[in-house]
């Protein structure tokens, strides 16, 4: 094998023993509550505590079906509210990301430059910042208490819109959008059947922001009827019990957490290709 | 003269127009993502600045009254003070140790092969992926000794009390910096990844050939000034987190937190916004948080123009 430069094997060594106790620490939390998970209630009050149950069993998981099924709204329907903000918001958010992101990366018109550096200057504004005129916002909509309130907000995030614009400049060819056009294809088309589909890295990104960010609504100033609540919000209920609840709050944990790990772990490669299109100029 | 300027600056503005509307597929095309982001994103920013110069409880209308929230925040308000500096010193330090420890990390795990670095990948990346994943340490710090640190440390036998890691003010602050940088492996980290893996290989050889002789003159003077762009995007993503922590402190250490040893801007602003109503003195209090954010973007973008050098 050939020797790679500049590394000596020490070094190497070091590296390694750092890398391999910080990660053992990032995953010791990760570990812990999938472990508490499974653990029996006896198991859950022991000193010293350990990480991996002795006797694993699935009681908490099923204590929290018992809990879901007991509540005064039917737990479906909160599984329904998330579902239904998810997937609608992640589909509003591709295409009105991706349709803006494709007329700034390709197209020439005036003011264009101007828009994106907007953009790119609030992607450092946290939602937390804007969330009070937010209010104001959605309540001279009407929109408080209603799903559109968590929803369209998603279809103009900054980020998204930002990452998606990076990506397409670098990988949608200009000959092939021009070709199109001159062939008769409408703006619709090409977004459609021409680019779109040289960005698949881009959209799963997107899929992943946007699950990541409305799959854990969980309360907001925005919803106060109970039956339009979020799965978050009421697996948040059950958490919030507090001790006699631990094994089932960590239950309620490892769901939560599965949905956005498990997309995450499919589309890693594809976003860290988008990832590499992420770079802002100064 | 002055008659011709006037002419060609109407003629000028007649051109733009036509432009525009020459290019009205191209602004259509753009107009649903750009009602909704000016709608959510930048009507709030202008309403903000705007209120902050007023008095506004919702059920009246505004009431124009100067300078005088943001008096009231500098001068008379010490909860909003101590706010400042909560957030100053968690985002002073969470901000560029989250940032360095995730360029460190991305850099060490391009070392490894595609397996081993997308598994660990992932470790690291979960708890900024999961929102509310941090409420496990609260399971960490559960001040009995069945509390996961409280029982190593005292079944090492290096402390004999439990520790109330989430109540005493001598140990929260700590405390919430080693979680807040739990779930610094965000976005930017991503990013710094994808920026390592792109540098070209052939720079490392030719930089060998030029004396460059180890990992860290290679670190300095090749990889980091090839990926400056993800250098910069990931410092605005830390810098809108660092700014941002508000609900991981109330989830872990309740709101308020004892003695508001953790209360920060957010916290304030949630506080007078969605409790007390009084939408002008939270208005001024997000104002703030917005020059703070612009104002160090504008430096960091002046640092990072130095590196390596």
């Amino acid at each position: 094998m050939k020797k790679k430069i500049n590394r000596s094997r020490t070094g190497t060594i070091v590296l390694f023993l750092a890398i391999a106790v910080f990660a053992a620490v990032m995953a010791l939390p990760l570990i812990l509550v999938v472990g508490n998970s499974f653990k029996p209630i006896n198991e859950l009050w022991e000193f010293p505590p350990r990480l991996v149950p002795r006797e694993p069993t699935l009681k908490n998981y099923s204590d929290m079906f018992t809990i879901m099924s007991g509540s005064l709204v039917p737990f479906t329907r909160y599984i329904f509210n998330t579902v239904l903000i998810t997937v609608v918001g992640t589909l509003g958010n591709i295409i009105f990301s991706s349709m803006c992101a494709f007329q700034l990366a390709k197209m020439k018109f005036p003011g264009r430059d101007r828009i994106f550096s907007i953009i790119v200057l609030t992607l450092m504004f946290n939602t937390t910042v804007t969330a009070i005129p937010n209010y104001l916002i959605m309540s001279k909509l009407h929109w408080i208490d209603t799903y559109w309130a968590l929803i369209v907000p998603t279809f103009g995030s900054s980020l998204g819109l930002y990452l998606m614009k990076q990506f397409m400049e670098q990988n949608v060819p200009d000959a092939l959008v021009e070709a199109a056009r001159i062939d008769g294809a409408s703006m619709w088309q090409t977004f459609w059947q021409i680019v779109m589909p040289c960005v698949k890295p881009g959209w799963l990104t997107l899929i992943l922001l946007s699950v990541q960010s409305l799959w854990n609504v969980g309360s907001t100033t925005f919803i106060f009827s109970d039956n339009l609540k979020t799965l978050a919000y009421a697996l948040g209920q059950i958490t919030s019990a507090g001790v006699a609840r631990a094994g089932v709050g960590a239950a309620v944990t490892v769901v939560m957490m599965s949905v956005p790990v498990i997309i995450f772990i499919f589309s890693q490669s594809n976003i860290i290709e988008t990832m590499s299109t992420s770079g802002m100029k100064e | 003269m002055k008659q011709k300027e006037k002419l060609s600056g109407k003629s000028k503005a007649k051109t733009l127009l036509k432009d525009i509307v020459r290019h009205r597929n191209n602004y259509l095309f753009m107009a649903p993502f750009l009602i909704v982001f000016f709608t959510f994103t930048i009507l709030p920013v202008i309403m903000s600045m705007g209120l902050s110069f007023s008095y506004f409880n919702v059920l009246e209308a505004p009431k124009f009254i100067g300078l005088r929230n943001y008096y009231k925040l500098f001068l008379n308000d010490p909860l909003f003070l101590k706010a400042l500096s909560n957030t100053v010193i968690l985002a002073v330090i969470t901000g560029p140790v989250g940032y360095m420890l995730s360029l460190f990390m991305a850099w060490v795990l391009n070392e490894f092969s595609p397996k081993v670095r997308t598994f660990l990948t992932i470790i690291f990346y979960t708890p900024a992926l999961c929102g509310g994943t941090f409420v496990i340490w609260s399971l960490i710090y559960s001040g009995d000794q069945y509390g996961l640190l409280n029982g190593i440390l005292m079944s090492l036998n290096l402390i004999y009390e439990p520790i109330q890691w989430m109540t005493d003010t001598a140990y929260m602050m700590p405390a919430a910096i080693i979680v807040i940088l739990w779930t610094s492996f965000g976005t930017g980290f991503l990013s710094f990844i994808a920026g390592i893996q792109g540098v070209d290989k052939t720079m490392y050889e030719a930089g060998a050939l030029d004396g460059v002789k180890n990992r860290w003159q290679e670190l300095w003077y090749i990889t980091l000034p090839s990926m400056k762009p993800q250098l910069m995007f990931g410092a605005v993503m830390s810098i809108t987190g660092a700014f941002g922590i508000g609900d991981l402190i109330s989830g872990i250490f309740g709101f308020p937190s004892v003695g508001y040893e953790l209360y920060t801007l957010v916290h304030e602003l949630q506080d007078y916004g969605n409790t007390r109503f009084d939408m002008g003195y939270a208005s001024a209090i997000a104002t703030v948080l917005f020059v703070i954010m612009v104002l160090l973007n504008k430096i960091i973008q002046k640092l990072l123009a130095k590196v390596g050098q």
